[in-house]
């Protein structure tokens, strides 16, 4: 199903488009270790993809690879069609990829208002002198965004903690703002590092609702890491698997479930 | 003894409480600049962990430029856009040349850099300027420089009125200052930056962009403070004193925080007056404010080694 450029239809009837993003014959080395090794995958408009594994796999690194914060020593990412040139992560960012991190990078003395406003930076037009007088357009501009954090905001229920700093917050709100920061660019693909670790069911349980939320309402696509094999078989529409670098399965949930490598190597090993 | 230390000062400020204003105002004019200049250095600081060692040395050159193209000729406000001009092509040079090349080296290595620019400022300016003392154009930029006298208490109570133009200007700018870091994109951007790195990146921000910025605004700061100063001393090499009077602000403040500088700031320049007038002359002979702020500094060390409002020292496990 996933070889047709046009996309497919998911179960529960939602569309899925052609190829955003594809990494091909990803090498990672540090020194001596292979973080990743010769993997190939894609993500596709409006889906939810996720990348599990055992602790140590090499999810993370994969998502810094896509992210910019890691060059490959091998391989190629494609991005809409084109072979990205090696880029910063914060040209990356520009380009309309957004992410969360697996141990929260919040910007911890500023309120959640502001933390979300940051999320806005990649759309920043007017230059540094207008910005610096404050008028006309980029008051305009502050305005367009302030709405859109302002929705964000509502959309993941932090209202009232809109003018909070972020550092009296708790673990769960945390990872929630963050959240909200990546939304707020607006962003073509979300990259979700482990979004719902260290999370109590309850959490667990919103969370999942968010990113569905996102997914649907706005038709964002999401690639996230996750440890909970339930919670990834609920979300995803494809799953990559990684062990130990490599890449040992890729498909549906059904199909990864029923994979005897990935049984092996993950689903049989007690976590 | 003990009378002229805990009793005498203060009888003396209460019998006479028109000279302790103006005691008080002087404190503010000094206060308010350096709070100024230790805003630059926080900003800068934030941003790129680099303690600036060459704001004092941009005080000069930037009063020393705005002065040098007035002697050519040139009307005195077009000197001033083009000093702004030519400190925001010293924050691209010292972004391009200094910083970019050495991101990621140890702290030390970019505080001696900061040391280099700072020479290569002091030969660079005596070239095209000259070493010797100059007047700051304080009347061709408008600033008046006649008095206003009060009578408060009965008493008497004289403002200059380029110190009067100096703190407003000063506090002016300090507003702008916070209003930019907390209302616009770019002011969001730097305080991001100054709080996670890594965050700061995955959103888009360029750290090339923001120090250019940073460095720009110390600029900024560096030719109002030279103005400011210029008119009271004149505009030589040795103006770079006051900016090292940010040090004890900054001891006092923390170096990372924004609030600090401006509080540490206007506290050190109101004690270090109040205390030269009340305990240093007539008890010691006057000329403690050279030394003052740093003393203070150093007892509040000993208290609290991360200043009095400083955020938290960073632990790393
Ligand atoms: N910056 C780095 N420097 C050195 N080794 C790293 C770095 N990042 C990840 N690794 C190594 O790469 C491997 C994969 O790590 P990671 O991608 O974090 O795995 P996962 O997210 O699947 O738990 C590990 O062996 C880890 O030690
Ligand atoms: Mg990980």
């Amino acid at each position: 199903m996933t070889d047709q450029a046009e996309g497919y239809t998911t179960a529960d009837g939602r569309k899925i488009g052609g190829v955003v993003m594809e990494m091909k014959n990803i090498t990672l080395r540090f020194g001596g270790v292979v973080a990743i090794h010769n993997i190939s995958f894609d993500i596709r408009e409006g889906e939810i993809r996720a990348i599990i594994g055992p602790n140590g796999a090499g999810k993370s690194s994969m998502l810094n690879v896509i992210s910019g914060f890691y060059t490959p020593s091998e391989g190629e990412v494609w991005y809409k069609g084109a072979k990205r040139p090696p880029m910063k992560p914060y040209e990356v960012a520009r380009q309309g990829v957004a992410r969360t991190f697996q141990n929260i990078a919040l910007f911890e003395g500023m309120s959640v208002l502001d933390n979300v406003m940051t999320g806005r930076l990649t759309h920043m037009k007017a230059g540094i002198l207008p910005q610096m007088i404050w008028k006309g357009r980029a008051e305009a501009e502050e305005t367009e965004n302030r709405i859109i954090a302002e929705r964000v905001i509502d959309f993941l229920e932090i209202q009232h903690i809109r003018k909070t700093p972020v550092a009296r917050l708790p673990y769960g709100l945390k990872k929630r703002v963050e959240l909200a920061r990546a939304l707020a660019a607006e962003p073509t693909i979300l990259l979700l590092d482990e979004p719902m670790a260290g999370m109590n069911v309850e959490e667990k349980e919103d969370m999942c609702r968010f990113i569905l939320d996102v997914n649907d309402e706005f038709g964002t696509t999401i690639a996230l890491i996750e440890h909970d094999m339930g919670v990834v078989m609920d979300l995803s529409d494809r799953v990559v698997v990684m062990d130990y670098g490599k890449k040992i399965g890729d498909g549906s949930p059904d199909e990864v479930r029923n994979n005897q490598d990935v049984i092996d190597a993950y689903l049989g090993v007690q976590h | 003894m003990l009378h002229d230390i805990f009793i005498a000062p203060f009888q003396d400020m209460f019998s006479a409480p028109d000279f302790l204003l103006q005691v008080l105002w002087e404190g503010l004019v000094s206060g308010i600049l350096y709070a100024l200049i230790a805003l630059g250095f926080v900003l800068i600081f934030r941003s790129s962990r680099i303690f600036n060692f060459a704001q004092g040395i941009m005080v000069v050159f930037a009063a020393l430029t705005l002065v040098g193209l007035h002697a050519m000729g040139v009307p005195a406000w077009i000197c001033v856009l083009l000093t702004l001009g030519v400190m925001f092509v010293l924050a691209m040079a010292i972004e391009r040349v200094v910083l970019r090349p050495l991101v990621g080296q140890p702290d030390i290595i970019l505080f001696m850099a900061t040391i280099g620019i700072t020479l290569f400022l002091i030969g660079f300016g005596e070239i095209i300027f000259g070493g010797e003392n100059k007047v700051m154009i304080t009347e061709e930029l408008g600033i008046p420089t006649g008095s206003w006298t009060l009578e408060p208490f009965g008493g008497l109570l004289i403002l200059e009125q380029k110190d009067v133009t100096a703190v407003v200007v000063a506090a002016l700018l300090v507003i702008g200052l916070l209003v930019f870091l907390s209302r616009t994109q770019m002011g969001r951007a730097i305080r991001a930056l100054g709080d996670d790195s890594q965050a700061a990146l995955s959103v888009g921000i360029s750290l090339h962009t923001i120090w250019v910025l940073v460095w720009f605004i110390a600029g900024i700061i560096a030719l109002v403070t030279g103005i400011a100063w210029g008119a009271r001393a004149g505009v030589s090499f040795a103006l770079e004193v006051i900016a090292y009077k940010a040090l004890p602000v900054l001891m006092l403040g923390g170096l990372e925080s924004i609030a600090g500088a401006i509080i540490g700031g206007l506290m050190i320049g109101l004690l270090e007056k109040l205390f030269e007038i009340y305990w240093g002359q007539p008890l010691m002979g006057g000329n403690t404010e050279t030394w003052f702020a740093f003393v203070l500094a150093l007892l509040v060390l000993l208290f609290r080694p991360q200043g009095l409002f400083g955020e938290k020292i960073i632990e790393r496990v």
